[in-house]
């Protein structure tokens, strides 16, 4: 089995499954059952002033039969006095002294910043998370994602936390924000030992359009919540990779859509070195995290790495800018006659959302010429004969394919279209034909 | 407008028999659509005889729009909501489901139609079709079935007077007569009647052509005429002992049984002679009624039994017993007239099988007579009106017809179709000669 341990920043844990500051680190009773449950970590629920919560305060949106592809809270930070948290988080420490506690900490003053560290670290926490992210309520008071969008702000307090800090700081980043990586040197500016990314994305969950109020829905309104859940991981991805490439050495904690240990594995191979879990948790419970770490434990064994720190950042040089992707590059999309059920989702999708080349069984001898290429190009021999779907195995024009994805992406049985290489033994990418003076394609407004 | 419903009486036979397919809640129908793959170029609906937009229907009740959805089916076939309860869908839209082909379960789409038709249509003072403006012309249809009903009804949505004659008590023809009542009551095939009737065609019943008025006074009244005759009475086998209590035409004991007030007498040995879909139906309703045992006599092999593989595992699992290759030669009665048994010829023996009721389902005669009122419209060998298929002229070019009298007997929704594709030539025909 693979060594799942880690450290991030100097804070240690058993693996890198941190709960994140969110409803379930909120007491020290729900972190202890995390715990007992298998997680590595947990990044406590904010502190600061206590405040009051709205009823309700989460939405989601469901797609297809899927529960909960998005969510989205208008909850604040910790409504608990903070003496209670203290008292939870030292008795937490005692019980579980390897694991992470980091605490996040969100307040306004430069003294007010003190004194909170100074009360987090007396009870036994293993480092600090500053909450510059939260998109909804606090950042009206002048706090949360209000700071996080100026660079400035970030480097200033980041300087005032790491005055007093004894225990390693991250900055934890919105992606409400032009662009991240500005946002993470910010933060490396002001001394902090790391960043975690993403912070919810500001969000209005949809509109009961028989009250004509947005969701979810306090009384007569709503306001604009933090969206989160499986439906932000690209984005999460996004940003972690950003920073991974273009702020060098700056350690990452992931977060934004993980569920499974195949999600917790993409934010470690694109640079976060732990990652960190909300909605997954709040819909499906800590039991989950059985999962995240069998399941990552057998990848790591299947591809021969001895500790999960040997995955961190391996995807990351391979996330490039476009000028830098092989335009030679070719797939062809290939359909298995013999598992196709004869859906031709891949054709409508194909003729009219990519390059019209795919061509149902059905339609083959009566069909039009094609849209941009001369002559026909129906292979000699299709299909086995006496397939159920038979002749309404769609057919690849392979001139005409371009190599989108799109129909491979629509069919619904896996395996069904591959996207299969084209060798060629070229190379070449857009940067190298600008540099060679052949960036110009012919058509363009001045031909 | 006349309520049908009402006319029925509460307490039938049928009633004791609930729905094998009940109508599925908002969340089971939403769960089920989303599982449909939203084919193109559907195989469903290559499958349907009416070219039912399956997955557009389906699309729609995912997203809420049960009305749309109901519109989309309703606009192709009017009796979509019948037809979503009676279609063998096992051999039409779902035997075609690609997921029939991925180690599936195809998508329910009797169900979900049903769901659509009967949620989309129930609230008779919010119509899912708009009226137009009247147009002057008028028709007649012959029998309230369902391809009379499809014809008058699309009609009538195009601002044409529609006049249904029945000869019955009842319109609605097999749906409300026939049917298997684990599949549809009388009673809902008479609302969808009702609903029909809120499109603005009219109905009159208890008026039998070439009796209670003629053929020459529909054509010299009406533009159009149509024939939906359906079928008539049950064949018989012409064996000694046949006529007399105890041995029944099939159709016409499974029409007492739906519509008749009250409850059927204990049944006990049923035989039921023939091998096709009535057959099964008479003998899969006198097992679940209750009768001591049901045997279906055939005079070839099983596997030439007309009748669909899937009801035919249906009867199996409700304890009908299968004799194949046996001849009818007579039914045996006792001294006092009571049915005894069935006599069969199978094997060179003569068996006789124990019978309290000997139900007959080999084939309906056909209402001849009925076509001979209008001159130009033929008979083909078998007394099946000629008509052309795609839009139902007969030989008579104001005289149109479709469903069981020109096809001999198929589905309800063939019979949709029928009406339906003659609506629209008859409307397409009027149409060109205004503008």
């Amino acid at each position: 089995m693979a060594d799942l341990s880690i450290d991030i920043a100097g804070i240690k844990g058993p693996n890198p499954f941190w709960l994140a500051s969110a409803p379930p680190a909120n007491t020290g009773e729900q972190v202890m059952r995390a715990f007992d449950a298998g997680w590595g970590g947990a990044v406590w629920k904010t502190l600061g002033d206590p405040i009051v919560n709205t009823s309700s305060r989460f939405g989601a949106i469901d797609y297809a039969n899927g529960k909960v592809m998005g969510f989205n809270n208008i909850e604040l930070i910790t409504d608990r006095p903070l003496a209670v948290n203290l008292a939870e988080i030292r008795e937490v420490k005692r019980r579980y002294p390897k694991h992470a506690v980091v605490v996040s900490l969100m307040t306004e003053t430069k003294h007010d910043w003190h004194t909170l560290i100074r009360k987090v670290e007396d009870a036994g926490c293993d480092g600090l998370e500053l909450n510059f992210g939260c998109p909804h309520g606090m950042c009206e008071r002048g706090m949360g994602s209000s700071v996080g969008q100026e660079p400035k702000l970030i480097t200033e307090i980041t300087r005032w936390v790491k005055e007093v800090a004894r225990t390693p700081v991250l900055v934890k980043l919105t992606p409400n924000t032009g662009d991240v990586v500005e946002a993470a040197q910010a933060a490396r500016a002001g001394g902090a030992d790391g960043v975690s990314l993403i912070n919810t994305i500001k969000s209005l969950m949809g509109v009961d359009l028989e009250r004509m109020v947005p969701n979810p829905r306090v009384g007569d309104g709503s306001t604009n919540g933090g969206y989160c859940g499986p439906a932000v991981k690209p984005i999460a991805l996004h940003m972690v990779a950003a920073i991974a490439r273009d702020v060098r050495g700056l350690p990452i904690s992931g977060i934004g859509g993980v569920q499974t240990w195949r999600d917790a594995a993409e934010f470690l191979a694109l640079g976060s070195s732990t990652v960190q879990v909300c909605t997954a948790v709040m819909h499906l419970g800590y039991r989950i995290v059985g999962d995240l770490a069998d399941g990552l434990s057998e990848w790591l064994d299947a591809h021969g790495m001895k500790s999960v720190r040997e995955l961190v950042g391996r995807a990351v040089p391979a996330y490039k800018e476009w000028g830098d992707l092989d335009l030679s590059y070719k797939v062809l999309a290939k359909i298995d006659p013999a598992t196709c059920i004869g859906c031709q989702r891949c054709v409508v999708a194909c003729q009219d959302g990519a390059h019209q080349c795919i061509f149902t069984g059905r339609e083959e001898k009566a069909r039009p010429p094609h849209a941009h290429a001369k002559g026909p190009a129906r292979p000699p021999s299709p299909f086995p004969v006496g397939l159920l779907a038979g002749e309404r195995v769609p057919w690849v024009d392979e001139p005409e394919c371009v190599g989108c994805n799109l129909c491979q992406l629509v069919c619904p049985v896996p395996a069904c279209i591959t996207m299969q290489e084209v060798p060629n033994g070229k190379r070449d990418t857009w940067n190298e034909r600008v540099a060679r003076g052949a960036g110009k394609v012919p058509g363009g407004i001045h031909d | 407008m006349t309520a049908w419903t009402e006319k029925l009486p509460g307490e039938r036979a049928e009633t004791a028999l609930a729905d094998k397919k009940p109508l599925m809640d908002a969340a089971e129908a939403r769960l089920e659509a989303e599982r449909c793959l939203y084919c193109a170029d559907a195989p469903c609906t290559i499958a349907c005889p009416t070219s039912i937009d399956v997955p557009g229907f389906i699309k729609r009740i995912a997203s809420g729009n049960v009305r749309g959805s109901a519109r989309t089916i309703l606009e192709q076939n009017i009796l979509g909501y019948s037809c979503a309860r009676v279609c063998p869908v096992e051999v039409l839209c779902e035997g075609s489901c690609v997921y029939t082909a991925w180690q599936d379960k195809p998508i329910a789409i009797g169900r979900l139609q049903r769901y659509a038709t009967e949620n989309g249509t129930l609230d008779l003072a919010a119509p899912v079709f708009g009226a137009k403006a009247s147009t002057g012309k008028r028709v007649a249809c012959v029998g309230a079935g369902p391809a009379s009903l499809a014809f008058a009804a699309y009609l009538a949505m195009e601002g044409h007077k529609a006049v249904v004659f029945e000869k019955r008590a009842l319109p609605g023809g097999l749906n409300t007569t026939g049917v298997a009542p684990y599949k549809l009551h009388a009673d809902d095939a008479a609302r969808e009647v009702e609903w029909v009737q809120s499109l603005g065609v009219e109905i009159r019943t208890g008026v039998e052509v070439g009796k209670d008025v003629t053929g020459a006074q529909l054509l010299a009244e009406y533009d159009a005429v149509f024939l939906g005759l359906g079928l008539g009475d049950d064949n018989r086998l012409g064996i000694p002992g046949e006529d007399g209590p105890g041995v029944v035409g099939a159709t016409a004991w499974i029409e007492q049984m739906k519509l008749a007030k009250g409850t059927l007498p204990k049944l006990g040995h049923v035989v039921v002679v023939g091998g096709g879909n009535t057959a099964l139906d008479v003998a899969r309703e006198c097992a679940l009624l209750g009768a001591e045992a049901v045997m279906m006599v055939y005079r070839r092999g099983i596997a030439e039994m007309s009748g669909y593989d899937h009801e035919l595992a249906g009867a199996r699992k409700e304890g009908v017993i299968f004799v194949d290759h046996a001849t009818p030669l007579a039914v045996v009665r006792d001294a006092a007239g009571a049915v005894r048994a069935l006599r069969v010829s199978k094997g060179g023996a003569e068996v006789d099988l124990p019978a309290a009721l000997v139900a007959l389902a080999i084939g309906q005669s056909k209402l001849r007579s009925v076509a001979s009122q209008f001159p130009g419209v033929a008979l083909d060998a078998r007394g099946c009106v000629v008509a052309d298929a795609a839009s139902g002229v007969t030989g008579n070019l104001d005289v149109f017809s479709g469903g069981d009298c020109v096809n001999g007997g198929k589905e309800v929704v063939n019979a949709v179709a029928d009406g339906r594709n003659a609506a629209r030539f008859l409307h397409a025909k009027w149409s060109t000669s205004h503008g």
